[in-house]
């Protein structure tokens, strides 16, 4: 029986990430879950305010969880790391503070109802590992990503604050758990948790060429091939920049970055075209094809 | 009180800390109008010889039959005034403390008015309890003049001897196979590079060889029941296999041993043992343990004796591995020991379980002990230790080469509590020093780096020891805080900042060494249950007054040495563990010992037999008479909580000099308007 989810995109995943929304319904429907978009839904904030008492900034994210009300249901799935730290950040914000929540709620006096704190933010990687379950994952897989050497990359959005972090701070393995589970061989890498230099690279490319030539540098020095990711701001960095990188760096290696739920894909055995490879700068097809992959 | 009450109010300034805020003159004043009170005064330090002088005059002149004292909490000078006014000759039970500084002046620092006004409510409020004290005298208790100390380590040895130089009998009771504790994994102590086998191990003879010390090695602590003076302790004295008494410690069954590959406690996980084995060389007693964990035969043995397999012949038949026996030339080996509860009664322990280091795997952020030349400093003492598993060259663990360079880092789990512990684990400065000369010292052409946040280096020639260390070539102290570390190849990277140059640091390392925070020992909690003894948050023990009685805890008899109670240096250790003998010592000197009078007692006409108050009794104090079907209070035992009397449902349960009479009296005289 199908599973429907109510579903909170964000803007990336609706213009330069939609690769990775489109492969993540794929991989979702494997297990039978369908994503039910929510209607309505509007910006997560973008950036968590960290202002305490200024109130403003966490009614955007506050707002979502009304749509998800609504429609009766307790959780909201995100895919887009930034989204799901916001939206989880100003949740757990209003659930301590019920003076505030009021005061959002009284802010967005034009709805229907109001809200109460009781909706619960999941990240698809939880999704995968506490409901699906990587043995599923491991039974769904057509084609092992043998031949190839993947690291694991967070950056912070996943995993800070401690109180919203889908897995340890300093040491997470979600990621590395899931590409054992599709057969791949995955390295521990050392830098998994250092920052992308974030939006950084509106202004100054410069630092995030030198931070994607270090954690792709480091990724080399572990032996990894490729490098997965959930957050498409480090994608957009760690793919983008490398132009950058290589032009400041010159002994810097290209690596293809995907995403974690375009891995599972390829391992689920869904045909290069669903892949969604065309808007990277670099291109994973000639790794794949190299190793026998596609 | 049966007579008229005559009262005396003696008002303490503290100095400033009281009449700073308080209208100390007001009070006295207002004190004298209370029905009652015959006299009041005030005086600059009560506590002090003349102000004890003027309420000991007063007694006398005024026939005061009740004195109320406002001052500090009654924790610090209730005893003092008590003293005092038995020295009037007033019954010191008719003494009462109206604590008007912790709950007054502090707390109401910038209200006086207000401050003034609470003052007057409390004094009131305690002369009324005063007209209604009784006169007690204390109990006499019978002690049995036997010591139990918990804890083998220098602590555990050092009170142990005192003890027993005094002429009394001692149990020492430690849970590894032999008594030394952490000192003696270490190479070298600070500052005068003392090395333990040769201040440590004369010690652990003299206890092995004094006829008042029974030393009981791979024991635990079972059970405890009884009171001050007269405890009764079940010790599990754990299956050993080997006779201690026969054995001669050859060491022949050790090398006959085909398992080889444990890692071994003592070197922390460095070098393995075997499944039988003696900890180290200098080892008391020098005695070797089979790990029935590990051992073929036992291991064997237990699976067949859950019925998990079946002897595959007739016992006797065919031999599973009996090598250690063979290679006995005593034959001490009993492969068919099992554990056994020895019973022994002493009247007063004290604990000395020491501490451990925080597991690597809490310090996530310094690899989180998955990487293998990442290690903690007891870990690189026993790397610098010349009867260590590298003989004092340090190696490191992942490839066994000589690291040329090292970083220390400090404050590893401590000082940090939103990931670690809040407190200073204070001796880690002092041996990361220690280390980096040593290291300097077994690798010349080394490189160290000392990450730190301050230097604490508070002790007899621990500052000068600081300075020797940092001036010497190639030994970088730098000021920051270490924020992660990783594996890059077979090097491991160091990411630090140095604060006073403002600069981020990388350094590529050899091996690091991490200071992890000092932690309460492994069973503190469980002991502290069996004992009735506090622990604080963190699961150190705690002494009944942090500053006045450090030694004791509140449970009467029951004293705490050494690093049970906090992080130590071995100086501190072993002065607060003759302290802590001299307290047995004392009690020891005694015919008998006195207890206090004001403790719960139950009027048996009332009494139904509930039980209510037996299940809060946090002493064990009470018990229920099976054939008069009342609660019965165990004086020695009891320790004037009053929890008991709090849920006692028909007011049986009622504590002596603060009844619920009293109480109700004082809360009528609190609430009046005023």
């Amino acid at each position: 029986m199908t599973i429907k989810i109510p579903y909170y995109p964000g803007c990336t995943l609706k213009t330069t990430a939609k690769n990775f929304e489109d492969t993540a319904k794929l991989v979702a429907g494997v297990f039978d879950y369908e994503f039910d978009e929510l209607y309505r839904w509007n910006c997560c904030g973008a950036v968590y305010g960290l202002s305490e008492d200024n109130v403003m900034h966490k009614v955007a994210p506050v707002r979502n969880m009304l749509r998800v009300k609504e429609v009766g249901e307790k959780r909201m799935l995100v895919l887009c790391s930034m989204c799901f730290n916001t939206l989880k950040r100003a949740n757990y914000y209003v659930r301590r503070n019920k003076d505030k929540l009021e005061v959002i709620n009284a802010i967005m006096y034009l709805e229907n109802t109001t809200y109460d704190g009781s909706v619960e933010v999941v990240h698809l990687l939880e999704l995968l590992r506490d409901e699906i379950g990587f043995d599923r994952i491991k039974k769904a897989v057509k084609k092992p990503l043998r031949g190839i050497t993947v690291a694991a990359y967070y950056g912070c959005l996943l995993l800070r604050p401690s109180e919203i972090a889908i897995d340890s701070v300093e040491q997470p393995t979600v990621m590395e758990d899931l590409v054992e589970a599709l057969g791949g061989k995955v390295i521990d890498l050392n830098v998994k948790t250092e920052c992308c230099g974030s939006y950084q690279t509106v202004k100054r490319k410069d630092i995030v060429a030198d931070r994607t030539n270090f954690i792709i540098g480091e990724a080399r020095k572990q032996g990894a091939d490729m490098l997965i990711t959930s957050c498409p701001l480090c994608h957009f960095n760690l793919d983008r920049r490398q132009k950058e990188a290589k032009k400041r760096h010159p002994d810097f290696k290209e690596m293809p970055i995907l995403y974690f739920t375009q891995l599972m894909a390829l391992a689920f055995g869904f045909e290069e075209d669903k892949l969604g490879f065309e808007p990277h700068y670099v291109d994973p097809r000639p790794l794949l094809k190299e190793r026998g992959l596609l | 009180m049966a007579e008229k009450p005559r009262i005396g109010v003696f008002v303490c300034h503290c100095g400033l800390n009281i009449a700073g805020v308080i209208d100390v003159k007001k009070v006295a004043e207002e004190a004298k109008k209370i029905p009652g009170v015959v006299f009041s005064t005030t005086y600059v330090y009560m506590c002090s010889e003349p102000g004890q002088q003027l309420v000991i005059d007063s007694i006398k002149k005024y026939k005061l039959n009740g004195v109320v004292v406002a001052n500090c909490s009654p924790t610090l000078h209730e005893r003092t005034f008590r003293n005092a006014a038995a020295r009037a000759g007033l019954n010191p039970y008719r003494v009462e403390i109206a604590n008007i500084r912790e709950q007054v002046a502090w707390p109401h620092e910038h209200e006086p008015e207000i401050a003034t006004k609470k003052a007057i409510r409390i004094v009131k409020a305690t002369v009324e309890r005063v007209k209604n004290n009784m006169a007690y005298v204390p109990y006499e208790i019978s002690v049995n003049k036997k010591a139990l100390v918990i804890g083998g380590g220098i602590a555990g040895i050092q009170a142990s001897l005192d003890i027993a130089e005094a002429g009394y009998e001692v149990y020492l009771v430690e849970k590894s196979p032999s008594i030394g504790g952490k000192m003696i994994l270490l190479s070298e102590t600070f500052p005068t590079l003392d090395c333990p086998q040769c201040i440590e191990t004369p010690k652990m003879t003299d206890v092995s060889q004094n006829p008042r010390i029974h030393l009981m090695t791979y024991s635990e602590v079972e059970s405890v029941s009884g009171y001050m003076g007269n405890f009764k302790v079940k010790v599990r004295r754990k299956a050993r296999y080997v006779d201690v008494d026969n054995c001669l410690g050859c060491g022949a069954c050790v090398e006959a041993c085909p398992v080889k590959n444990i890692p071994s406690e003592v070197d922390r996980g460095l070098t393995n043992r075997r499944a039988i084995y003696i900890s180290f060389d200098q080892a008391v007693p020098l005695v070797p343990v089979i790990d029935a964990d590990h051992c073929i035969k036992l291991t064997y043995e237990k699976k067949v004796a859950e019925g998990k397999i079946k002897r595959r012949s007739k016992p006797g038949t065919v031999k599973i591995c009996e090598k250690c026996q063979d290679a006995c030339e005593p034959k001490v080996i009993n492969f068919k020991d099992t554990d056994k509860i020895e019973e022994i009664e002493v009247g007063a322990i004290i604990v000395a379980t020491g501490f451990d280091l925080m597991p690597m795997e809490k310090l996530p952020e310094y690899g989180g002990g998955k990487i293998p030349d990442v290690i903690d400093a007891l870990a690189f003492e026993r790397l610098l230790a010349p009867s260590g598993p590298t003989h004092g060259v340090p190696k490191r663990p992942s490839d066994g080469k000589i690291p040329k360079t090292v970083v220390f880092v400090s404050c590893a789990g401590s000082r940090d509590p939103a990931h670690g512990v809040a407190y200073c684990s204070r001796i880690c400065c002092m041996y990361l020093a220690k280390q980096a000369m040593l290291y300097k010292h077994a690798v010349p052409d080394g490189m160290a780096y000392n990450f730190y946040i301050d230097i604490r280096s508070n002790g007899k020639g621990y500052e000068e020891f600081v300075q020797r260390v940092r001036e010497q070539r190639d030994l970088i102290y730098l000021r920051g805080k270490v924020s992660k570390i990783f594996q890059r190849g077979d090097k491991v990277v160091v990411w630090g900042a140095d604060t006073l140059t403002g600069q981020k640091i990388e350094i590529e390392a050899d091996l690091v060494v991490l200071s992890n925070a000092m932690v309460p020992s492994e069973g503190a909690k469980e002991l502290a249950q069996k004992l009735r003894i506090p622990q604080d948050e963190y699961g150190w023990f705690n002494g009944a007054h942090l500053k006045l009685r450090p030694l004791e805890t509140v449970t009467a008899g029951i004293f705490i040495a050494g690093a049970a109670q906090f992080p130590k240096d071995i100086t501190d250790t072993v002065s607060q563990a003759s302290g802590a003998a001299a307290k047995v010592i004392s009690m020891f000197a005694k015919p008998k010992l006195t207890k206090e009078p004001l403790i719960a007692n139950v009027d048996t006409e009332i009494c139904a037999g509930c039980g209510i108050c037996k299940e809060q009794c946090a002493y064990g104090a009470i018990t229920i008479d099976p054939k008069k079907k009342v609660s019965v209070v165990n004086e020695a035992l009891c320790e004037g909580c009053g929890a008991c009397a709090a849920v006692c449902p028909s007011g049986a349960m009622q504590l002596r000099n603060l009844n619920s009479k009293q109480v109700i009296r004082m809360v009528e005289v609190l609430t009046e308007d005023y």
